[in-house]
C-alpha cells in the first residue's frame, strides 16, 4: 500500500502554492527549510492522506551540506512511507521543528543535534541526548577528530597531579609537546576505509 | 592457574585422617578463605548484553546459588564483588569507579565479556572506554561475546581459587594507611578526565592494532558524498504473493 | 543507586528531587531519570540517555553490508533475531535482491520464537519490578532456555545469533531442529494455561496494575508508540498486517488489541501475542517448502564481502519487532561501506511518554510503567 510521490508532491503544490519543492528519488525535498512545519501539518491533516505517524527523523552529512529526513506513515489508512528531506549547510544549520505536529520528533531532533549539530528551532527541550553537556563536537559529522585515548594530554597530568598520582617522565614530555604546538592528542584516520 | 596453592602449615592426609574420625583440624587461613570463597555476594551491575547471560546463570538451569552466590545485592555497601557485565562507556566510566569506591573491604572485579575487558567490538567508538581496568583493579578476566553461564562460573571458581591463595597477614585491606579508593574521572570536552589512571595501568609499548593495521582505530574517511539525483535507482523487488 | 539531590521549597509544598541512577535493580540497564516527588506523588519525571551509548552508526559506517549483521545482534540483545531481520529485509531493498521462499519460511519461524522469547523475558521481568521478587522470572526463564538450547543447535549461539544473511538465511533447518521446534511449540500452551492460572486474575496484580499508566490512543499515535504498547491502548496497527512483509501475508493470526491503555493491558496483549506466535509458528512448521536457503546471486557477496557494492540510493526498511517498529535506514553511495547508516530505535522513540504517564501516580508505579514500556538499553542508546 504504497502512497505515490507525484500525487503527493501535486497535492501540496495545488493546496500551498508557496511552498517549492523537487523530487529527488523516491523523496520530497522541500527547498526552504521554513516550510517544513507548514508541509508536515497540511499532510497531517489533509483528509486523502492522513500522515498521522512519523516514523523516523535523521540527519545525515553530505560534506556540502547536512540533510534532516523525515519517514511519515499513516496509521488511519495504513499506507506509507512519504519521505521528506530538508538540506541545510554546515554554518547555518537551522532547521524549524517538527514537534509542535508530531510528538514523536522530540527525542529523535535531539539525537540527529546531539551527533550532527542542526540546530532545531522551537524544540522544547534543546538539549544533547546521548552526550554529556560539557561534550564538544558533532561526532558523527565527516570531520569530525577523536581523540587518541593513549596519550595523556596536559589537562590529565594536571588533574592526576592534584590528587597526588605519579605520572611517568615519558608521557608528561610527550603532553608538554603537544601543547607546546597546540594541538589535541587526535587517533588517527586511515586515508581510506578498510579496501 | 598462577595462584600458589594455599599451602597451610597442616598436613593434608593428616587432616583428612583425622576428618573421617569426626575431628576437625585445620589453620585459621583455610577456614578464614573458605568462609569468604563459599559465599561471595555479587553486586547486580548489569550493563549491555552480556547481564543476559549473568541473569541466566543465575536462574535454575546454570544456578550459581550452588556457589553460594546468588544473592546479588542492589546496593554497593552490601556486595563483595562486582561483576562488570557489558560495554562501558565513557559517559557511565565515573560511575563505575564510584560504585567500586563504595564497595568494603575485601572486594574484587570480575570483568565479564570482552566489552569490560578492552573495549570489545565497540573499540573504534568515541564513547567507548577501551576496558575498565584502566581505572581499577580487575581480578579476573572472563572474554567471550557474550561468555557462556557456563564460563561465567568457570570465572567464579577461578576467583575462588585466589581467594583461597590469599592470606590474613599479608592482607591488604589491614594494613595501615591503605588506599583502595581510585579517583573519579571527569566528563571533559572531548572525553573523559584523565584517560587512564597510570597507577592502575598504562598502554603497552607496542600497540597490535597499530601494528596490523597500521592505526589505532579504523574509522576512515570517504570524500565523495553521494549524488542521489543522476544515478539509476534499484528495480523494487514484488511483494510476495500470497499463497 | 538513589540519592537525594535537593530539597525544594516552594508556595505550594516541598518537593524532593532522587535520582533512579544508571545502576539499580529493575533490571533494564543502564537508564537513569530523575524523579520529582511531592511526598510520594511524583510531579515530574526526566530520563537521561547516553550510558551504553555504544556508536553503532559510526561503526557500521566503516564495515561492509555483510559485516555490520553481528552489530545488529547486539541492537536489542534480548532477541537478537529481530534486528538481524530488519537488517536484511533494508538492503535486500536497497539492492533489490530478491529471497528463496524456504528461507522466507525459515526467518518468519525464526522470528516468531525471537518474539516469543522476548515476550516471557519481559514479563518475567515485570513480575520481578512488581515484587515477586524473581519466582516468576525463573519459570519464565525455564522456558527461554528451552528455545535458547534450539537457537544453539540451529544458529551456533544462544544470544547473540548472526543468522541471517542479506539474501537468505546462513543454514538450513534439518528434520531435528523441526521437530525440536514442534515439540516446543506444543508444550508452550500448557506452560502459559500455568502462568495465566497464577497470574492473569491474580488479585495483587490486577490491583497495582489496573488504571496506571494509562495511554490514550490519539497521544500515542503523535508521539510514534509502536509495538505492543500502542495495540494495549486500542490502535490496530501491526507491520506484519500491514506492510505484509516476507510471507506474513499467508498466515492466519489476529491482533490482540487493548481497551484502556494500562499497564495490566499491556502485560496481558503480550500474553495474547505470545499465542498468536505459536499459531504463526504451527502453520509455518506444516507448510515450509523445500528449497534452497540462499539467492544464488548473493553468494558471491558472502564469500568476498567487499565486493558487495549496491547501487547509490537510499532504503528504510522496517519489521515488527517485540517491541515495536524497528526501521533501519541505510544510504548507499556505491562503495563497499554505506554512507550513512541509522537504526530507528521503538525503546528510544516509546519513553517519549514515560513523563506523562508517571504524572500523578505514586513512586512505586513509575517502575511498573517503565518495566511496561518494555525498554532495552541497547536499542535506545545504540
Amino acid at each position: 500500500m504504497n502512497i505515490s510521490v507525484e500525487e503527493v508532491k501535486k497535492e501540496i503544490e495545488t493546496h500551498l502554492p508557496n511552498v517549492k519543492l523537487r523530487l529527488v528519488r523516491d523523496s520530497i525535498l522541500i527547498e526552504n527549510p521554513e516550510d517544513l512545519p507548514q508541509v508536515a501539518l497540511f499532510l497531517k491533516e489533509s483528509p486523502r492522506f492522513l500522515l498521522d505517524y512519523l516514523s523516523s527523523v535523521t540527519g545525515a552529512d553530505y560534506l556540502t551540506f547536512l540533510e534532516s529526513v523525515y519517514h511519515l506513515y499513516s496509521m488511519a489508512q495504513k499506507r506509507g512511507p512519504v519521505t521528506l528531506r530538508v538540506r541545510v549547510t554546515k554554518n547555518n544549520a537551522k532547521v524549524p521543528s517538527l514537534v509542535p505536529v508530531y510528538r514523536s520528533a522530540e527525542l529523535q531532533e535531539r539525537e540527529a543535534y546531539d551527533t550532527f549539530g542542526i540546530i532545531y528551532e522551537g524544540h522544547p527541550d534543546p538539549r544533547r541526548l546521548f552526550m554529556w553537556e560539557e561534550f564538544q563536537g558533532y561526532p558523527l559529522r565527516k570531520d569530525y577528530a577523536q581523540e587518541d585515548t593513549e596519550v595523556l594530554e596536559i589537562a590529565d597530568i594536571a588533574w592526576l597531579e592534584t590528587r597526588g598520582i605519579e605520572v611517568p617522565v615519558e608521557m608528561k614530555e610527550k603532553a608538554k609537546t603537544l601543547h607546546a604546538a597546540g594541538q589535541r592528542a587526535v587517533a588517527q584516520k586511515p586515508e581510506k576505509p578498510r579496501p | 592457574m598462577a595462584f600458589t596453592k594455599n599451602t597451610s602449615s597442616v598436613d593434608e592426609s593428616l587432616r583428612t585422617e583425622l576428618a573421617k574420625k569426626g575431628v576437625l583440624w585445620t589453620s585459621l587461613d583455610f577456614l578464614y578463605n573458605w568462609g569468604r570463597r563459599s559465599s561471595i555476594w555479587p553486586m547486580q551491575f548489569g550493563l549491555a548484553c552480556c547481564a543476559f547471560e549473568m541473569i541466566a546463570a543465575a536462574c535454575a538451569r546454570y544456578d550459581i546459588a550452588r556457589f553460594g552466590a546468588e544473592l546479588f545485592r542492589a546496593s554497593p555497601r552490601q556486595a563483595d564483588l562486582m561483576i562488570i557485565s557489558g560495554t562501558v562507556t565513557k559517559k557511565m566510566a565515573p560511575q563505575v569507579v564510584r560504585l567500586y569506591n563504595q564497595m568494603p573491604e575485601p572486594k574484587y572485579v570480575l570483568t565479564m565479556g570482552a566489552c569490560a575487558i578492552s573495549g570489545g567490538p565497540f573499540v573504534d567508538g568515541y564513547n567507548v572506554l577501551r576496558g575498565i581496568e584502566r581505572y581499577i583493579p580487575v581480578d579476573v578476566h572472563l572474554p567471550g561475546c557474550p561468555p557462556r553461564p557456563e564460563a561465567l562460573l568457570h570465572g567464579l571458581m577461578e576467583l575462588q581459587k585466589k581467594i583461597a591463595s590469599q592470606e590474613i597477614l599479608k592482607a591488604e585491606w589491614y594494613k595501615k594507611g591503605l588506599k583502595r579508593e581510585f579517583p573519579i574521572p571527569e566528563l571533559g570536552p572531548n572525553g573523559l578526565i584523565p584517560k587512564f589512571n597510570p597507577e592502575v595501568w598504562q598502554p603497552a609499548k607496542k600497540n597490535p592494532r597499530r601494528e596490523h593495521y597500521g592505526q589505532t582505530i579504523l574509522v576512515g574517511k570517504k570524500l565523495k558524498a553521494p549524488d542521489f539525483e543522476l544515478a539509476v535507482t534499484a528495480k523494487p523487488i514484488a511483494p510476495r504473493a500470497a499463497a | 543507586m538513589t540519592n537525594i539531590v535537593e530539597i525544594k521549597n516552594t508556595d505550594l509544598a516541598q518537593t524532593l528531587e532522587i535520582n533512579f541512577g544508571p545502576q539499580h535493580p529493575s533490571t533494564h540497564g543502564v537508564f537513569r531519570m530523575t524523579v520529582q516527588l511531592e511526598g510520594e506523588k511524583i510531579c515530574g519525571l526526566r530520563p537521561i540517555f547516553g550510558y551504553l551509548h555504544r556508536n553503532h552508526e559510526q561503526i557500521a559506517e566503516n564495515l561492509p553490508y555483510a559485516a555490520i549483521m553481528p552489530y545488529t545482534d547486539r541492537l536489542d540483545y534480548v532477541n537478537a533475531l529481530s534486528n538481524n531481520f530488519g537488517y536484511a529485509l533494508t538492503i535486500e531493498k536497497l539492492a533489490g535482491i530478491e529471497v528463496p521462499e524456504r528461507a522466507e519460511y525459515i526467518r518468519v519461524i525464526m522470528a516468531e520464537l525471537a518474539r516469543v522469547v522476548n515476550h516471557i523475558a519481559v514479563i518475567g521481568f515485570m513480575l520481578n519490578d512488581l515484587g515477586a521478587f524473581f519466582t516468576p522470572l525463573l519459570y519464565a526463564f525455564r522456558e527461554r532456555e528451552r528455545i535458547l538450547n534450539l537457537f544453539e543447535e540451529i544458529t551456533g549461539s544462544r544470544l547473540m545469533n548472526n543468522y541471517f544473511r542479506v539474501g537468505g538465511v546462513k543454514r538450513d533447518l534439518t528434520g531435528e531442529n523441526l521437530a525440536g521446534i514442534q515439540k516446543i511449540v506444543s508444550r508452550f500452551p500448557a506452560f502459559l494455561e500455568e502462568f495465566e492460572a497464577l497470574l492473569t486474575k491474580n488479585e495483587i496484580l490486577c490491583m497495582r496494575c489496573q488504571n496506571i499508566g494509562v495511554l490514550s490512543a490519539k497521544t500515542a499515535t503523535n508521539a510514534g508508540i509502536t509495538g505492543p504498547v500502542l495495540r494495549a491502548s486500542g490502535v490496530n496497527y501491526d507491520i506484519r498486517k500491514v506492510d505484509g512483509y516476507s510471507v506474513y501475508n499467508r498466515f492466519d493470526f489476529k491482533i490482540p488489541l487493548g481497551e484502556k491503555g494500562d499497564v495490566y493491558d499491556r502485560f496481558y496483549v503480550r500474553i495474547l501475542e505470545i499465542r498468536e506466535s505459536l499459531k504463526i509458528l504451527d502453520q509455518a512448521l506444516s507448510t515450509i517448502p523445500p528449497g534452497e536457503i540462499m539467492n544464488k546471486k548473493s553468494l558471491p557477496m558472502l564469500k568476498m564481502p567487499r565486493n558487495f557494492k549496491p547501487p547509490v540510493g537510499e532504503a528504510y526498511g522496517r519489521v515488527e519487532s517485540p517491541k515495536g517498529e524497528l526501521g533501519f535506514y541505510v544510504v548507499s553511495d556505491g562503495t563497499p561501506q554505506p554512507w550513512r547508516y541509522h537504526v530507528r530505535a521503538p525503546s528510544l522513540i516509546n519513553l517519549t511518554v514515560l513523563e506523562e504517564m508517571c504524572l500523578g501516580q505514586k513512586i512505586a508505579d513509575a517502575i511498573i510503567i517503565l518495566g511496561s514500556i518494555d525498554i532495552v538499553l541497547g536499542e535506545t542508546d545504540r
